[in-house]
């Protein structure tokens, strides 16, 4: 004991040992824990489904994320029966694996979204997101009716998958130059989708916020909720089945 | 003459940046942004070409031994910023239990409030205390004078406009949706610069010592600045859409990003708000009660298990989430091991005061001390505990969580950082003493009810909401919708705010006492150490054994 107080003295003379030592110190648990993360394979086990967003899905995001939604909401469902029975089957390490940056979120004010796609119509989002209050009298979420009113503007759509693309989501070529083509027809019930659904599997494309003259910040951030947990078929015969046997069930 | 000649081409040189960056931004909250650093560059311009001493503007005294100028502005700042953030605090638990308080503007409705207040007492009130006590403590132990006083000013000033650009980032909606780590790419950059800046001075300053030893306070100040260096850099890894604009996507993604954003954010708390004010304990402690820190030995064990332990701890936020197990349980073993040493620094605290102890009775500033150890020891018992995966499962995503961390900020951060406030007030303005120590009584009671008025609620309401969300009824349905979870908390958001309210009030109470402490001003009131000597009362309790 005495020995190491004697050592120590020389740490408490020296500031660069000192700060050398702390340093050291402070960054064994950080490559112990996650950079093991970027190259054990099962940490993100392949499914089939996922896709990177569509540009406008990618522009209701970025919404979300602006608004501060993961504030209140979480998009990680734990697997517990009733997590499970309340809001859809558990969440998977790859439903995020395009998520720059993750919305796991770490409070619940407001439910899980991770699977709320396709759970309520487009209508009943809209009315939700203007005035709460007027579907869920409990709720305490704020109104967001300003979005209805503006028109949708986050920037160059191209640039952002591009952007994406540098950080590496997987965006061919062809979505990315198509990528203000894609974000206008996705809402616009005139124009010819097929396109799109074609570089994007499952793909919903219609007028989101019931005024199909305008392309407004509703229609993306409608979108981007109607399409959470949609992609990966979690109920599917396959996928159970892979389940079983990686659990060897 | 060329020192003013080279810094009026400094400042306008990036005031020239700055407008050219506001003509080309691509959005208009860039726009904004650089039009505040065009301000804040013109503003520096004036005071430069002006010869503005800003010491005069503070009624700061020259003490000539120590370079306290930056220190009293950042005990101002400290005070401003934090009424500023508990206000913003007190907005949004309001705006939880009346939710028309979101006033239907897109710029105060809670997703975007809630980060200006998390930010405004972490970074701004906490940032500042940090900045000026770790000045103060640094020269005084090292005797001293501050290394680069030209660099401190640009930390002291450069911070408070991170400060600015964050906290009007986040009401603009210019945010990178991560806890914590919220301000966007251009603004990482500049607190970087800032950062470093800190580092060179706080260094500088240990190197031109004329004590032989590096004194406590100070390392667990080192290792503060130096890992908030490495997780700011690693968890703010981003590339911009456009030079020019505000948005920006982070390197990471899904689980990776998950784990980045907590060992982070988990180390926000064990250095930021951990180190750097335990820290500030180790120097105010033992000075206000004018005893020696109670054990080296102690102090040399706990500050390396503290540091070495805490890093790994960040997995415990994500328990039962996507992240792989092993992940999960190795942050849990580790949260663990984490209570001895933090309570290592608590012993190490209270102990102190061996031989001290009646001055809890009779100063208000060591009762204010002691207080923030024991909540410092409770919450860092209280996340352990939380950090147990069965118990987290419970616990995560409730208002448990809100409580705890708020046991830990206002009761340790908050009441510690007062305390200091209180120390170094008289001593930085060449006062006799503070305007009022019954004040500062009433502050620490007002504080005190108003933190358990806060942890109370929060525990019945996130333990109500978690037994609600996976209640069961006999036909094996569940009971609850998420609506009605909702509905069952409004009394305790309501209890919450009144908490909030009176800890706001705490620091009204101490705005004034600190600013009329600066005027010079004394309370005339009756002493609060001077009990009237009754021998009536002065007998043993039990009578003494009569000789046989």
């Amino acid at each position: 004991m005495t020995t190491i107080v004697e050592r120590h003295k020389t740490l408490e003379r020296n500031v660069t040992l000192l700060g050398l030592a702390a340093f050291a110190a402070v960054t064994v648990g950080g490559i112990v824990e996650i950079a093991p993360l970027f190259w054990i394979d099962n940490t993100i086990e392949k499914v089939d489904g996922m896709r990177p967003y569509t540009p406008l899905e990618q522009a209701g995001r970025d919404i979300y994320v602006r608004e501060g939604c993961y504030v209140c909401h979480s998009q990680m469902i734990r697997p517990f029966r009733d997590e499970v029975e309340r809001y859809g089957h558990y969440s998977l390490a790859a439903e995020s694996m395009y998520d720059h940056p993750f919305q796991w979120g770490s409070k619940r004010t407001g439910p899980d979204l991770a699977r709320v796609g396709n759970r309520y119509s487009d209508e009943w989002h809209v009315q939700h997101l203007k005035d709460p209050r007027a579907v869920v009298p409990e709720s305490v979420m704020p109104p967001y009716a300003h979005l209805a009113e503006h028109d949708l503007d986050m920037g160059d759509a191209t640039a952002t998958l591009r952007t994406l693309y540098q950080v590496g989501v997987p965006y061919t070529a062809d979505q990315i130059e198509n990528a203000n083509a894609d974000l206008k027809a996705q809402a616009d019930p005139d124009a010819d989708a097929a396109d799109l659904k074609k570089r994007y599997a499952k793909a919903q494309a219609r007028d989101f916020d019931g005024n199909p003259r305008r392309l407004t910040e509703m229609d993306a951030l409608v979108a981007y909720l109607q399409m959470l947990g949609t992609l990966v078929d979690v109920n599917a015969p396959a996928a159970q089945e892979e389940l079983a046997k990686e659990k060897g069930r | 003459m060329e020192l003013v000649l080279s810094r009026t081409g400094l400042w306008l040189v990036s005031l020239l940046f700055a407008v050219v960056a506001c003509a080309a931004a691509v959005d208009s909250g860039f726009a904004i942004h650089m039009a505040i650093v065009a301000l804040a560059c013109i503003i520096g311009l004036v005071v430069t070409l002006r010869g503005v001493d800003l010491s005069r503007a503070i009624l700061a005294p020259d003490q000539g031994r120590y370079d306290d100028d930056v220190i009293r502005w950042g005990v101002i700042a400290t005070v401003f910023w934090g009424m500023a953030g508990f206000l913003a605090g007190l907005f949004i638990a309001l705006q939880l239990a009346l939710p028309v308080l979101n006033l239907g503007l897109e710029w105060t409705a809670f997703g975007r409030v809630r980060p200006l207040h998390t930010s405004a007492v972490i970074f701004a009130f906490g940032g500042n205390a940090l900045i000026a006590t770790s000045f103060y403590v640094v020269q005084r132990t090292c005797r001293a004078r501050l290394a680069f006083p030209g660099l401190a000013r640009f930390v002291f000033w450069g911070y408070q406009l991170f400060i600015v650009l964050a906290a009007t980032g986040y009401l603009l909606g210019i945010t990178q949706g991560k806890e914590y780590a919220e301000p966007e790419w251009y603004v990482d950059l500049w607190l970087t610069v800032v950062w470093v800046a800190y580092l060179a001075v706080f260094v500088g300053t240990i190197i031109k010592r004329t004590e032989p030893h590096i004194y406590v306070a100070n390392w667990f100040y080192l290792s503060f600045i130096i890992t908030v260096a490495m997780l700011h850099i690693v968890n703010n890894l981003n590339w911009p859409v456009s030079f020019v604009g505000s948005r920006s996507y982070p390197i990471f993604a899904g689980v990776q990003g998950a784990l980045v954003q907590w060992w982070y954010g988990h180390n926000a708390v064990g250095f930021f708000l951990t180190a750097g004010f335990l820290a500030m304990m180790y120097y105010f402690v033992p000075k206000q009660a004018e005893r020696p820190v109670f054990s080296y030995r102690l102090s040399i064990i706990h500050f390396w298990a503290l540091i070495f332990l805490y890093i790994w701890a960040g997995p415990h936020h994500l328990h039962y989430t996507a992240l792989p197990d092993w992940a999960q349980t190795l942050g849990m073993v580790f949260s663990i091991m984490l209570w001895m040493p933090s309570w290592g620094g608590m012993i190490n605290g209270l102990m102190t005061l061996n031989g001290a102890w009646d001055k809890v009775r009779t100063d208000p500033i060591i009762r204010m001390m002691v207080m923030a150890l024991a909540f410092y020891g409770m919450s860092t018992f209280e996340g352990p505990m939380m950090s147990i995966k069965s118990v987290n499962s419970l616990s995560h995503y409730t208002d448990w969580t809100i409580g705890h961390v708020h046991s830990g900020a206002l009761g340790w951060n908050g009441m510690i950082t007062f305390s200091a406030i209180y120390y170094l007030v008289p001593r930085l303005w060449g006062k006799q003493r503070l305007y009022s120590l019954r004040m500062v009584n009433w502050h620490f009671w007002l504080a005190t009810v108003g933190i358990v008025f806060y942890a109370a609620s929060m525990w019945v309401a996130g333990i109500t909401q978690g037994l609600m969300w996976r209640e069961y009824g006999a036909d094996g349905y569940l009971v609850n919708s998420f609506a009605e979870t909702v509905l069952a908390l409004r009394p305790m958001y309501f209890l919450r705010a009144f908490g909030g309210l009176l800890y706001l009030a705490g620091a009204v109470v101490m705005t004034v006492n600190v600013w009329r402490t600066i005027l010079g001003q004394q309370r005339s009131e009756a002493p609060m150490r001077d009990a009237a000597y009754d021998p009536e009362k002065d007998r043993p309790l039990a009578s003494a054994p009569v000789a046989a």
